[in-house]
């Protein structure tokens, strides 16, 4: 058995004695006696740290991780390459293990790099106010449409079908609880297509590139929701923003987003981090933590937690948010990648992912029994519909050591066929090729056993 | 401090750093055809100027973290007894067996079938949390405690809904957390507050006014913010299901009762855990966490999408398969994207692994004992004149000093004491909370701590006391040694600065 406690046997004893008791089983005198437990838990017993090791080293290699395959696989995490001065910074014990920063004069470092990271998210979103960070995407849409609730006291959110399904589901999850009802808006040719807004919807909520890869017009949307005085809420892919127009500038309201692709690990889903900016007119309404700039007593700058008063530890059930724990050691991780990228390495990277995209799309829909799913532009991702059964043509594509991507019916019953391909930079022209060959072939075999099958 | 670092002690910012056409990052070499960007991405969806990221070197970046590290109190540096946020040791052996790539480089959308591992750590931490909880089913998914607490009020209002019930109120005690009032109001209740009897239990006549036919929940920690263990807590259980209301554990102080007694045992219907106290994932200055709960059979189904199952081999020597079970027609739905934390959960299930069952209780002893141990040894300090305990009980994990007779006699708040220890090293309890007690300090020394670190702060508060008898200006201008003084908090909320001016 491992232990991390150190209080010996004489330890023990001389403290008993100091508290006044003979036996540690005294101190729990107040449980009820028929509540206490009177056997052991029912857990194996514990092991020495290697053993740990080799256990969960063994899970481990039971796992198909972007290592062991050529991964196409997005929908909304990415297999970007993190660099080592990431791990190298993150793993500081200074920056893992403190708690939340309540006693800034011990927690500069901490408070200036969320200082740092809220500038970098209000460059990427266009938007001045920053939180942060909050858990991750999904639920930061959930955490903004709680925040168009309040602000205007209207009933109805209106969301695209290509915002994330799964933040699609956490606001669902939500509205029920808020008596909010909402309404889905369609994909028309692979974009948002709004339904007739009336005074009655308090928020329209879309994704910036959509879940289909798609690039939306984010300022036709923004002003079709204004027009209705409703807010307009787009969840957004940060890299990708590299290149777009910013989400602030095109009118957006509330910009949130999923933080993963910004040097965090894919972790099977988490931890990553969500991003939360707005405007200056909402920011007293934002959930969790944000940084603040002031002075010390010397007039030396310095970093507080700030506008506290929003926050559940001092307003209580009058809070803007319950959020407490967030995210901060992964949007450190976000700050110091973006730091790393800079300002034209991330053009450089979007540039390099829009293009190797763009290339990857038209091979493939070159192929037989390939059709793009819309012809909208794409940075990052892209969808297809094959003439073929999905699961079959995955099956084969595995086998040649090729994951090509997710099966969308998972999500959109009605795209039964539809595969979602992701580029990220570390996909080269050859993995690319390589796919459009085994993808080809992986199909072609389909629709011979099918057509073998009718004839 | 070093002095290479207090002689610098006006730390740029990464930005103040950046200059024009400096660089990091080198993009991997472009190897399909450079079509324009006008033929690609139409210009009026672009922007026409990139984000102002600095434009810093690797050097420069590294040198610059490193540094703003270094401004930061740490717990592998130094103690850290903030109460009930449970700051013990975090494992080494944690972090290496997180970043193992076939953890941490696995896709989220992966097929169940070739991510069989990870399904069988998380359906194997399941039933461990399960077992310590003393609640047979459990959702990985909430990202932190909060967040747990917010999924188990939402299944309360399900379970209600589905017997044809509309409940209005949840209750929770005045010294609650106060996560637990803003995600009953978030979760669109009403709360209503119960009271504290004199002896630091829940006021079981102010419970049983407040219970009736309108309550869905009542929402509690045991023990208590006040460190101490509710007394009461069967005839609670007897309150709140006998008006049909569940009943909901606050995991924060789980530290306490690991293998000495279970919530489920309780009758609590509903506890969720935080993975980043009782199960040692690092804090990270602010997260990540993970909150995931256990309730009991009748709240089962209306549990999130997706569970992690096993499925049993069917016919011969066939194996177990590990699945995620979308197919759950009850569910309240989801919470957040894909399957949760997993990186903690990694981390969680390496600690359960190495404690097992024994070590797990031992946790629970030492914790208590420690808390118990440092409250008796401030008290034989002669630290109860102008400290008291606020309850004059044993207490468990954790226990509440007043200072309002530090405040009266000597003239220097608790927020004082707590910026004075900052110059002797240790980080200060959590103070002012719960709120019921004046000038509070709460302070959990957890049980990875030595018996000479709980001696040594005992001293520190002893000789800061001393100190403030002779001259109370020493606490009140604290600290002295930290890279910065006191801040203006007032002035940063009056005129928020929350990015960098370009």
């Amino acid at each position: 058995m491992s232990t991390y406690v150190s209080a010996t046997e004489a330890d023990r004893r001389e403290m008993l004695a100091a508290i006044g008791v003979d036996s540690i089983e005294q101190l729990f005198s107040d449980i009820p006696e028929g509540l206490r437990l009177e056997r052991p838990l029912a857990l194996d017993p514990g092991r020495a740290e290697q053993e740990v090791y080799d256990e969960l080293r063994a899970l481990a290699a039971r796992n198909v991780s972007t290592e062991d395959e050529v991964s196409f696989l997005g929908g909304g995490m990415y297999d970007h390459y993190v660099p080592a001065l990431v791990d190298s910074i993150v793993e500081r014990s200074e920056f893992l293990t403190p708690y939340t920063p309540y006693q800034p004069e011990i927690s500069q470092g901490g408070l200036q790099a969320m200082f740092e990271y809220q500038t970098a998210i209000s460059e990427l979103t266009g938007l001045p106010v920053s939180n942060a960070s909050v858990y991750e995407g999904p639920s930061a849409v959930a955490a903004a449409g709680y925040v168009a609730k309040h602000v205007n006291r209207r009933g109805r959110f209106v969301v695209s079908r290509g915002v994330h399904p799964h933040a699609r589901e956490a606001l669902a999850t939500m509205a029920g609880s808020w008596q909010m009802e909402t309404v889905e808006a369609p994909l028309r040719t692979g974009l948002t297509e709004l339904p007739e807004l009336d005074e009655n919807v308090s928020a329209v909520i879309v994704a910036q590139p959509n879940f289909l890869g798609a690039v939306e017009d984010l300022q036709a949307l923004a002003d079709a929701a204004h027009s209705a005085g409703a807010l307009l809420i787009c969840s957004c892919d940060p890299l990708p923003l590299a290149l777009l127009k910013a989400p602030g500038d095109c009118g957006v309201d509330i910009a949130v987003g999923e933080g993963q692709t910004l040097g965090n690990r894919l972790d099977f889903g988490g931890p990553s981090f969500g991003f939360f900016a707005t405007t200056e007119a909402l920011m007293r309404r934002i959930p969790g933590r944000i940084a603040g700039e002031t002075r010390d007593l010397d007039g030396k700058r310095g970093f507080v937690l700030t506008l506290q008063t929003r926050e559940q530890h001092i307003r209580r059930e009058k809070a803007t948010s319950n959020i407490c724990t967030a995210q901060a050691l992964n949007a450190l991780a976000g700050v110091i990648y973006l730091s790393w990228l800079g300002r034209r390495g991330i053009v450089e990277l979007a540039e390099l992912m829009l293009r190797r995209t763009a290339y990857a799309r038209q091979r493939l829909a070159a192929l037989p029994g390939v059709t793009a799913l819309h012809e909208q532009p794409v940075v990052r991702e892209f969808a297809v519909t094959l003439d073929a059964p999905i699961e079959k043509v995955i099956a084969r594509c595995r086998a040649a050591g090729i994951n090509p991507g997710y099966p969308l019916v998972r999500s959109y019953p009605e795209l039964s066929e539809g595969l979602l391909i992701a580029i990220t930079e570390r996909r080269t022209r050859a993995e690319i090729d390589r796919l459009a060959d085994v993808l080809g072939a992986s199909v072609s075999a389909e629709r011979e056993t099918l057509a073998g099958v009718t004839a | 401090m070093s002095s290479f670092l207090a002689a610098a002690d006006d730390e740029l910012t990464i930005y103040e750093r950046s200059r024009p056409g400096r660089r990091a990052f080198v993009a991997p070499a472009l190897d399909v055809p450079e079509r324009a960007l006008d033929e690609l991405l139409p210009v009026r969806l672009r922007r026409d100027e990139p984000p102002r990221l600095p434009e810093v070197s690797e050097p420069e970046i590294v040198r610059h973290y490193n540094r703003l590290s270094k401004r930061n109190f740490d717990l592998d540096t130094g103690f850290y007894p903030l109460g009930s946020c449970t700051m013990k040791h975090n494992p080494k052996l944690h972090e290496r067996l997180a970043a193992l790539p076939g953890h941490a480089k696995l896709h989220p959308l992966q097929d169940p079938r070739r991510a069989q591992g990870a399904l069988e750590l998380m359906w194997r931490l399941q039933s461990a949390l399960g077992e310590i909880a003393g609640l047979p089913h459990v959702s990985l998914q909430p990202s932190a405690g909060s967040h747990g607490e917010l999924l188990g009020v939402l299944l309360t209002r399900a379970l209600h809904e589905d017997h044809g019930e509309r409940r209005t109120q949840v209750l929770t005690p005045d010294n609650a957390h106060g996560t637990n009032p803003a995600t009953v109001t978030m979760a669109g209740y009403e709360l209503v507050k119960v009271a504290t009897d004199h002896a630091g239990n829940v006021d079981l006549d102010d419970l049983r006014a407040k219970a009736g036919e309108q309550v869905a929940c009542l929402m509690l920690t045991n023990p208590s913010t006040l460190g101490l263990f509710e007394q009461g807590i069967e005839e609670i259980e007897r309150i709140v299901h006998g008006v049909g209301a569940t009943l909901y554990y606050d995991g924060a102080n789980l530290n306490a009762i690991m293998g000495i007694c279970r919530p489920g045992d309780m009758g609590f219907d509903i506890v969720h855990f935080n993975l980043h106290k009782s199960f040692t994932q690092p804090h990270g200055g602010g997260g990540p966490g993970a909150g995931p709960i256990a309730v009991s059979e009748r709240l089962e189904p209306y549990l999130p999408r997706p569970q992690v199952v096993r499925r049993e081999p069917t016919g011969n020597g066939g194996e177990a398969l590990y699945d995620l079970d979308y197919d759950r027609p009850k569910s309240i739905g989801r919470l957040r994207g894909f399957q949760g934390n997993y990186g903690v959960f990694v981390r969680a299930y390496a600690y359960i692994r190495s404690l097992g069952a024994a070590g797990l209780r031992e946790v629970s002893e030492v914790a208590v004992l420690n808390a118990n141990y440092l409250l008796a040894r401030l008290k034989q300090a002669g630290v109860a004149e102008y400290l008291p305990a606020a309850y004059d009980r044993l207490c468990m994990h954790e226990f509440v000093l007043s200072g309002g007779p530090m405040k009266h006699e000597l003239g220097i708040k608790t927020l004082d004491l707590a910026k004075r220890m900052l110059d002797y090293g240790v980080h200060p309890p959590t103070v002012y909370f719960p709120l019921i007690v004046d000038e509070a300090l709460l302070i959990e020394p957890t049980e990875t701590e030595t018996k000479e670190t709980l001696d040594r702060f005992a001293d520190i508060v002893v000789e800061i006391l001393r100190e403030a008898r002779q001259d109370p200006e020493v606490a009140r201008g604290a600290p002295y040694s930290t890279p910065v003084r006191r801040l203006d908090e007032a002035g940063a909320a009056r005129r928020p600065v929350v990015r960098q001016q370009m």
